[in-house]
């Protein structure tokens, strides 16, 4: 294991089953992701030391914190890990020079308050130290915590959604100062969220989870562009999933036999031929043909259907087409609304899109949840232009 | 008015207040986060001086008192005097028969710390010891204090336990609440009226200040 870095594996069967492996190195930022109850907090409680899972080891900058097998298990005071809790779990009669403080037992007492002032800087609180915690905003406690979870120089730094609890305004602002503050952290830094945007914004690798498993890892956009399995995917958002059949393997891609069509895919000699197959691909990966101006990429997969649903959001527009017509077999696209408004692009009109070859991503076959494949709008009532769902 | 029997009422309520809620603190931390065996067999015999009746609780005390039993024979050998009538042995039962209103309020006190607060407290690095000192006790205070009142002004009031422990000696034994039943038997009214008077306001105040800590506690969240 590499120096600085950060190793979990834990095992058990109950009472919250878990089964996570994953490392994070010094100055890296990784997102654990995952629905609610996939574990993720009990994850970070457990490098922290205030779970003890039954089985196990955790490893940090070169030291033993938890390994079951040798009966070594230190206590939270031992394992210099800063953890910034959900609701910040500051210390409410307590200012915040003196919840900072509170940290720095490790300094002489004629230090600490020096030190306290110097870490609310570093977090933009300089003028507010002498606030009790009910006196600040949500996003000045936030910060309040990351300076605590800093104070004692942790060896990891452990972040339980940490902006789960201030509005989305505060929440970018906050999520742009965590980026710029990760770069002067040379320790590895776990977040934990279920944001999948924010992980990719903020973090370098990001863990699936599900159940207190790790599915899968990896850069994330990586993870949400090529899920390992449609568990997966269904996990990370990827919508438009479908059943296959590999047809055949070419020099440089592999064709794939779906409703009637051919489509070609990167090639993928890992399926035999004639095998059964989920294949998917992402919004931003179809791209719409436009109706004044042909071009030659059109000849790549190109696909037929009816507009079933425009929802604008914002700067872009969420499309859901019919493809060839059929109501239960829909395809999700976004495009910008400056391109739909040229295309004339409404509910109901008629709509061609290229798959890009390279856009779609096979996976081991598994029987699809027909309200996947269905999901989208009722089919009661004629298609029309909804309003934005935002 | 039985100056004497007040002052002692004080000392007594004063000093089984000084015992009693450090003892109760010790208990109400194992009983607020701590699982063992046995748990709810402890919060129920924490619970049992409620529910008991005094004389019932003093008969067995007696008992224990006696220089016949181990304790008694124990302490007798140690002090010279017995338990059983005497101011120490008062000072033993009026502890037992006020553990329930010193444990309760203080675990009401230290659950209403939030576990991330305490979980917090331990990765900054705080020993047990130092975060008992640090955040426990100063976010449970309110609990603690309510623990003290309450067994003050229960340990003033305290009857029957105390008449089938102390009997009703002059300066050792007969508290304020003794007295008024021997001035009202001996139909003193105006002693027995001006006693109970006192009792009420201290009882009221007591209790009064009991609901304002609360009130002022919400207050602040």
């Amino acid at each position: 294991m590499a120096e600085n870095s950060l190793s979990v594996r834990l095992t058990q069967s109950g009472p919250i089953p878990l089964a996570a492996e994953f490392s994070c190195a010094a100055g890296e930022m990784l997102a654990l992701v995952g629905p609610s109850g996939s574990g993720k907090t009990t994850i970070l409680r457990a490098i922290a030391g205030v779970y003890r899972p039954r089985a196990g080891d955790i490893r940090c900058n070169g030291e033993v914190w938890l390994d079951r097998a040798a009966g070594i298990d230190l206590p939270p005071q031992a394992r210099h890990a800063g953890l910034v809790f959900q609701n910040y779990a500051l210390f409410p009669h307590l200012d915040a020079v003196r919840n900072i403080e509170a940290a720095l037992g490790h300094l002489a007492p004629g230090a600490r308050r020096a030190r306290a002032l110097e870490l609310l800087d570093r977090v933009h609180l300089t003028g507010l130290e002498h606030r009790l915690p009910r006196e600040l905003s949500g996003g000045q406690q936030q910060r309040v915590a990351l300076a605590r979870a800093l104070a004692r120089d942790p060896k990891v730094l452990l972040l339980d959604e940490p902006f789960s609890a201030v509005d989305q305004v505060t929440r970018r602002r906050l999520q742009r100062e965590l980026a710029q503050l990760r770069r002067q952290l040379a320790i590895p830094i776990v977040l934990v969220t279920h944001d999948l945007e924010e992980a990719g914004f903020l973090a370098d690798r990001m863990v699936v989870l599900q159940r207190g498993e790790t599915l899968q890892s990896g850069p994330p956009f990586d993870v949400m562009a090529r899920p390992r399995t449609l568990q997966v995917a269904r996990l990370v958002d990827f919508r438009n999933l479908f059943h296959g059949e590999i047809v055949a393997h070419e020099a440089d891609h592999t064709r794939l036999a779906w409703r009637g069509y051919t489509l070609e895919a990167p090639l993928s000699p890992q399926y035999g031929i004639g095998s059964r197959v989920c294949w998917g691909i992402l919004p931003a990966h179809c791209i719409v043909h436009r109706r004044d101006r042909p071009s030659h990429g059109e000849r790549e997969n190109p696909i037929a259907g009816t507009i079933g649903e425009f929802l604008p959001f914002g700067e872009n527009a969420s499309v859901s087409m019919w493809i060839d017509g059929d109501r239960d077999l829909e395809l999700t696209l976004s495009l910008p609304l400056h391109v739909a408004r040229r295309n004339g692009l409404a509910a109901g009109s008629e709509l061609r899109v290229t798959l890009l070859r390279e856009g779609i991503h096979l996976m081991p076959w598994e029987p699809l949840d027909r309200s996947i494949e269905r999901s989208g709008p009722s089919r009661a009532g004629l298609p029309r232009e909804t309003t934005p769902r935002v | 008015m039985d100056w004497s029997a007040l002052l002692l009422s004080i000392k007594l309520a004063v000093a089984t207040a000084l015992l009693l809620v450090p003892l109760a603190i010790a208990v109400a931390h194992a009983l607020a986060w701590r699982r063992f065996p046995g748990k709810a067999a402890v919060e129920a015999v924490v619970a049992l001086p409620l529910v008991l009746p005094p004389t019932v609780l003093g008969y067995y005390l007696l008992a224990t008192f006696a220089p016949t039993s181990s304790l008694g024979h124990l302490y007798q050998g140690i002090t010279g005097s017995t338990l059983a009538f005497s101011f120490a042995g008062l000072l033993v039962a009026s502890v037992i028969a006020n553990i329930p209103f010193a444990v309760q309020p203080v675990q009401r006190g230290l659950e209403s710390i939030a576990p991330e607060v305490r979980e917090a407290a331990w990765l900054c690095g705080m020993s047990p010891w130092r975060v008992f000192w640090k955040i426990e006790l100063p976010l449970a205070w309110p609990g603690i204090l309510t623990a003290a009142v309450l067994v003050f002004a229960h340990t003033l009031g305290e009857f029957g336990v105390v008449l089938m422990v102390g009997g009703n000696i002059p300066g050792e034994t007969r508290t304020i609440a003794i007295a008024i039943y021997d001035r009202a038997q001996a139909l003193d009214d105006r002693a027995a009226g001006a006693m109970s008077a006192t009792l009420l306001l201290l009882a009221f105040a007591s209790i009064g200040f009991v609901y304002w800590l609360d009130r002022a506690r919400r207050r602040r969240g």
